[in-house]
């Protein structure tokens, strides 16, 4: 908790320059990051490209977050380089503390995105992307007693976003949608693929945001999850959030968030809150 | 549970009958014709200032780029204008506009609204107006 607040107060300290290395893209439309690292909501990876570098621009983003439920704690921060807002690398790091059983899980994640097509504000297509998340758990002694079969693996996931201007009540609305192929178990947080069942789970992840002024926006994420491991159900996870854009340099995104049943923990449910610092030159 | 019903009903209904929006509606809310000026000049102004995209107009009439900004919104809106210049995409062939020279524009055209008051519904509308012509616009 100490480092998470001198996470936020080197974020606040950089983020109080405003005018320079603000990119060109419009306010919001870096998105948010997500616990795995790359542009998303909180839980689902979208299509966009994180930061506000536009076409010939980069950006460096740094994130960190906090999801507390009941019997875990989830630590997350990572950082991601953009570039033409078109590519997105990422490389992130999640703890997830067993607050009641004691321990922790640590688990690293390489992230890359692609935008194919389309433009988030401008075109009648929505923007797409193709996106790889290399996950490493690092701690995989309980994960394997659990009934996991390996340390690593790969997801892959397409993700489609487009911002509806004047959609509702004259507010502009983002919807997401991705598709991700996983072996992870709990998103990789206790493993991947199991004895049974080594092969590839396809599920689906959505996002919806009311943007109610250029800075405020209100959303829902619902998050598809595979349950795979024998020893305890999994469930999906949702959340509901609210986002503020300070400026081109600094998010805040807090939420409520329901992941349902862990390793034998039921109704986990409570909050959730994330900081983003992004620069583009 | 059926007043419930029936009350919820007639806040549709009347929600819906009570405000049939006039033809003119966005270009009220940008101040009509000096509204116009107003972000015509503020627009002006950014791009001024803006190194990244001030070079695009550097052999543009500004007299009558000015003027032909204006009757665009105007005649967007809704408002008693007809455009008179080129189409959107005869008029930036040519000038290689980036996706980034798009998006400081947009950019601006923000600013400048905040700045001038305009409600968020109208500055959205506004822009979903102008959305479509990236395709015009952008690397012609």
């Amino acid at each position: 908790m100490q480092t998470f607040a001198k996470n936020i107060a080197a974020l606040l300290l950089l983020s109080s320059l405003d005018a320079y290395g603000a990119g060109s893209k419009v306010l919001a439309t870096g998105g948010a990051t997500s616990i795995e690292g790359g542009a998303g909501g909180g839980i689902v990876p979208w299509a966009v490209i994180n930061g506000y570098g536009s076409s010939g621009q980069w950006s460096v983003t740094g994130a960190v977050s906090q999801v507390g439920v009941d019997d875990f704690t989830l630590n997350s921060r990572s950082i991601s380089l953009s570039y033409d807002n078109k590519y997105e690398l990422s490389l992130g790091r999640q703890q997830l503390q067993l607050d009641s059983m004691g321990g922790e899980l640590n688990q690293q994640i390489i992230g890359l995105k692609y935008k194919i097509a389309g433009e988030l504000l401008y075109s009648a297509m929505p923007q797409i992307s193709i996106g790889v998340q290399q996950k490493k758990q690092l701690d995989f002694a309980v994960p394997a007693a659990v009934g996991a079969r390996d340390e690593q693996g790969t997801d892959i996931y397409l993700a489609a976003s487009k911002v509806w201007l004047d959609a509702v009540w004259g507010r502009n609305v983002l919807l997401n949608a991705t598709v991700r192929a996983t072996k992870g178990l709990q998103t990789g947080l206790l493993g991947f693929g199991t004895s049974s069942d080594n092969g590839y789970q396809y599920v689906g992840e959505f996002s919806a945001v009311l943007l109610l002024t250029p800075q405020w926006a209100i959303g829902a994420e619902f998050k598809q999850k595979p349950d795979e491991l024998a020893f305890a159900r999994e469930d999906h996870w949702r959340d509901l959030f609210v986002a503020w854009f300070a400026n081109k340099h600094l998010s805040v995104v807090a939420g409520h968030v329901d992941l349902g049943s862990i390793a034998t923990f039921r109704n986990q449910t409570g909050y959730y809150l994330a900081l983003e610092s992004t620069w583009a030159f | 549970m059926g007043i419930l019903i029936r009350a919820l009903l007639l806040l549709v209904l009347t929600g819906c009958s009570s405000s049939p929006e006039p033809k003119d509606w966005l270009y009220q809310q940008l101040g009509g014709a000096p509204g116009l000026e107003q972000l015509a000049d503020g627009l002006l102004r950014e791009i001024e200032q803006d190194r990244q995209i001030v070079h695009h107009f550097k052999d543009t009439d500004i007299a009558r780029f000015r003027k032909l900004l204006i009757e665009q919104f105007c005649e967007l809106s809704g408002g008693p204008c007809k455009y008179s210049g080129a189409t959107m995409q005869e008029s930036h062939t040519g000038f290689q506009i980036t996706e980034a020279d798009f998006d400081n524009l947009v950019g601006h055209l923000i600013k400048v609204m905040t700045e001038q008051q305009v409600p968020v519904a109208a500055q959205n509308r506004l822009l979903a107006k102008l959305a479509p012509m990236y395709k015009d616009v952008v690397y012609r």
